[in-house]
């Protein structure tokens, strides 16, 4: 077995042109997928934390078929209270949420006395909301995070009014029953918008929209969670689904519905099209191995036919001479890979330290951070030499069953 | 006792329609330790005898019997274990492996075709190589010695396995005068030495001074036997 391998790592060397060029190949189709993968998830992780972090959390409970009518921010659509602690029961015993808030959103007017416009608002418990949305406060553009009686203002909002941090506002809402109530607010921060549902809603006290919608019990139309592990994501969905699913209302209908950030945002799509990119550079890799090395192999197979033929004649067993060819097809794998995963991870690291930018949307500086996990890595050289193997059988077994009188009378 | 018994053997190809016989109705008794030798024509049908006498290829009729097998009952698995187990050969073009040196060349079949420990392996090569006068040689690639040595080589590689018969087609013909008869000498000398008989063929008429027995073949019939006595 030794002396096969000797053979066939040897017989590299024979076309050291050719099989330095294949390597070559080889290897750049590693690098292509390894730096795509890994500045796209950089790219794709960035933004999924931004959006979770920033607003969603990343799992959100509401009232059967409030998101659907999202829209219309129902405010006949909320949890009320004793669902609401049946829930908090449930949600304090699962291990993997990290915390969780109540949300109230409205949709109403806001005035600063000279001009108004139409604004939808969420109304937050901020300690809470922090613990949930971590990034919610670094979208202040300026001004402070929120306190009972005051407005952070959606930028656009803050442009049409020209206001300033601390302008008084007034906030015109309608309750379920259809009374109209005001609340005057001191406006202590603008928000930059983002996208997303709720990336352009003004932000007001949870207290503060129960005294304007006058609800005298707690009521909530939206809780956010956010886990401890971002990874534990499908498992908390599942556990949740069935636990709250299963409650029901007088009609045997459920009372909860639970949505992953993924079915919230937009940018979900996106995510899903980059995964798909990936899917497809290492769909053009597996070609780019599979003709390469079996190009090469057909062509050694085709110049070596004498030879192959005299050892054939010499009594080498087919098993050995179709080894040979496999393990030379292999090394070719498996140098492409080395050199390949050398060549990217040299690249990541210079991206990394080169502290590249992108913008997407109105994140204008994404800093590139892209990150190659053991796994990915394995993963992909264990294509290419699956891929090699694959590419070298063909050649192999038709070396392997030259007859050796024929392949003798070759020239 | 015969090492190769032949008892009215037909070769025909087939090319489309056309048949071509290549050896007709052939009947000949080779027995151990001689030197052999084919003589013929271009065309006359010594390849096509060799590559039956090396268990390469099987007659269209008659029975040819290899130290006592008969050939036409093995398969192609069995007939390459065969070829491993008692035979040896030699090519016009030497066809040694190009990344393999001088001594890795003659170790090959010892490996790849046989199992022999290293220690023994390294004897037999090295026994082998001083034989043929390649020892000072044997890390040498192949493409770094003359047409005589690559020769020289596998006379040696043919004999590591020790193997009953060693079948050479035309050996000599792409060596100059000189060189030939040095080849040819060397395995006269080897095959009287250790007991194998060589099987070689060609063209070349001179050759008959130097083996013990020679065929003539034409148009595929064998045609003279001479038997020189020493
Ligand atoms: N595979 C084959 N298919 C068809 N015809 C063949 C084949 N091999 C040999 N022949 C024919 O059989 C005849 C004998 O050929 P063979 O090669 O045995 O002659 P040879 O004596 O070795 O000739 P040379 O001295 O040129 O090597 C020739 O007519 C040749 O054309
Ligand atoms: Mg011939």
């Amino acid at each position: 077995m030794f002396n096969i391998i000797k053979i066939s790592f040897r017989n590299l060397y024979r076309q050291k042109r050719r099989s330095f060029l294949t390597i070559g190949i080889v290897a750049f189709g590693v690098l292509a997928v390894l730096l795509f993968t890994a500045t796209a998830g950089s790219f794709k992780n960035f933004m999924i934390s931004e959006i979770t972090d920033s607003m969603l959390g990343h799992i959100q409970i509401h009232g059967k078929g409030y998101v659907s009518s999202l829209d219309n921010l129902p405010l006949d659509n909320t949890i009320k209270a004793t669902q609401i602690n049946k829930m908090a029961q449930i949600l304090d015993e699962i291990p993997e949420i990290e915390s969780y808030t109540y949300r109230i959103l409205l949709g109403g007017m806001v005035s600063n006395y000279l001009e108004s416009t139409s604004a939808k608002i969420s109304a937050i418990i901020p300690a809470k909301e922090k613990k949930v949305a971590p990034l919610l406060e670094a979208r202040l553009q300026e001004g402070n995070f929120l306190r009972k009686g005051e407005i952070l203002l959606p930028e656009i909002i803050a442009k049409g009014f020209k206001s300033k941090i601390g302008d008084d506002i007034v906030l015109i809402a309608t309750n379920v029953d259809g009374s109209v109530n005001g609340l005057p607010l001191k406006i202590s921060g603008i928000m930059e918008s983002v996208v997303g549902p709720t990336g352009k809603y003004g932000y007001i006290h949870f207290d503060d929209a129960k005294s304007i919608l006058r609800m005298d019990e707690m009521e909530v139309s939206e809780v956010a969670i956010r886990l401890k592990n971002f990874n534990d994501l499908e498992k908390v969905y599942s556990i949740l689904n069935e636990k709250l699913g299963s409650i029901k209302n007088k009609n045997d209908k459920p009372i909860f519905e639970i949505h992953t950030w993924e079915k919230l945002s937009p940018f979900y799509s996106i995510a899903n099209m980059i995964d798909m990119m990936s899917l497809f550079i290492k769909i053009i890799l597996i070609g780019i191995v599979l003709v390469s090395i079996m190009n090469v192999m057909i062509m050694a197979v085709y110049e070596r036919t004498k030879e192959i033929g005299s050892i054939s004649a010499m009594g080498t067993l087919p098993s050995k001479i179709r080894l040979m060819f496999l393990f030379e097809g292999l090394f070719l794998g498996i140098y492409g890979s080395i050199i390949g995963i050398i060549i990217s991870l040299i690249a990541i690291f210079i991206v990394n330290i080169s502290h590249i930018t992108v913008s997407f949307g109105r994140n204008s500086n994404i800093l590139l951070q892209p990150k190659v996990s053991l796994a990915q890595i394995g993963l992909t050289a264990l294509i290419v030499i699956f891929v090699a193997i694959i590419a070298v059988l063909e050649p192999a077994f038709k070396a392997s069953k030259l007859e050796p009188i024929e392949a003798l009378r070759q020239n | 006792m015969s090492l190769i018994s032949c008892n009215d053997i037909t070769k025909i190809y087939k090319v489309g329609e056309v048949e071509i016989k290549a050896l007709k109705n052939i009947s000949l008794e080779i027995s151990k330790s001689k030197f052999v030798a084919f003589i013929g024509p271009s065309g006359s049908g010594k390849t096509t005898m060799l590559n039956l006498f090396g268990v390469l290829d099987k007659p269209t009729s008659g029975t040819l019997k290899v130290i006592d097998t008969d050939i036409s009952k093995l398969n192609y698995v069995e007939r390459a274990k065969f070829r491993g187990e008692h035979l040896g050969f030699i090519f016009q073009n030497f066809n040694l492996i190009p990344v393999l040196t001088v001594y890795e060349n003659v170790e090959y079949p010892l490996i790849m075709v046989k199992s022999i420990p290293t220690k023994a392996r390294k004897e037999k090569v090295l026994s082998l190589l001083d034989a043929v006068g390649m020892l000072d040689q044997k890390d040498k690639l192949i493409n770094q010695i003359s047409g005589g040595q690559k020769q020289r080589v596998a006379i040696a590689r043919a004999l590591t396995t020790d193997p009953k018969i060693v079948l050479a087609d035309e050996p000599t013909a792409n060596l100059d005068h000189e060189s030939a008869y040095k080849v040819m000498r060397l395995m006269k000398k080897l095959s009287s030495e250790i007991g194998t008989t060589f099987i070689f063929s060609t063209h070349d008429p001179k050759i008959v001074n130097e083996v013990d027995i020679t065929y003539t073949i034409e148009d595929g019939a064998l045609i003279k036997r001479e038997e020189r006595s020493n």
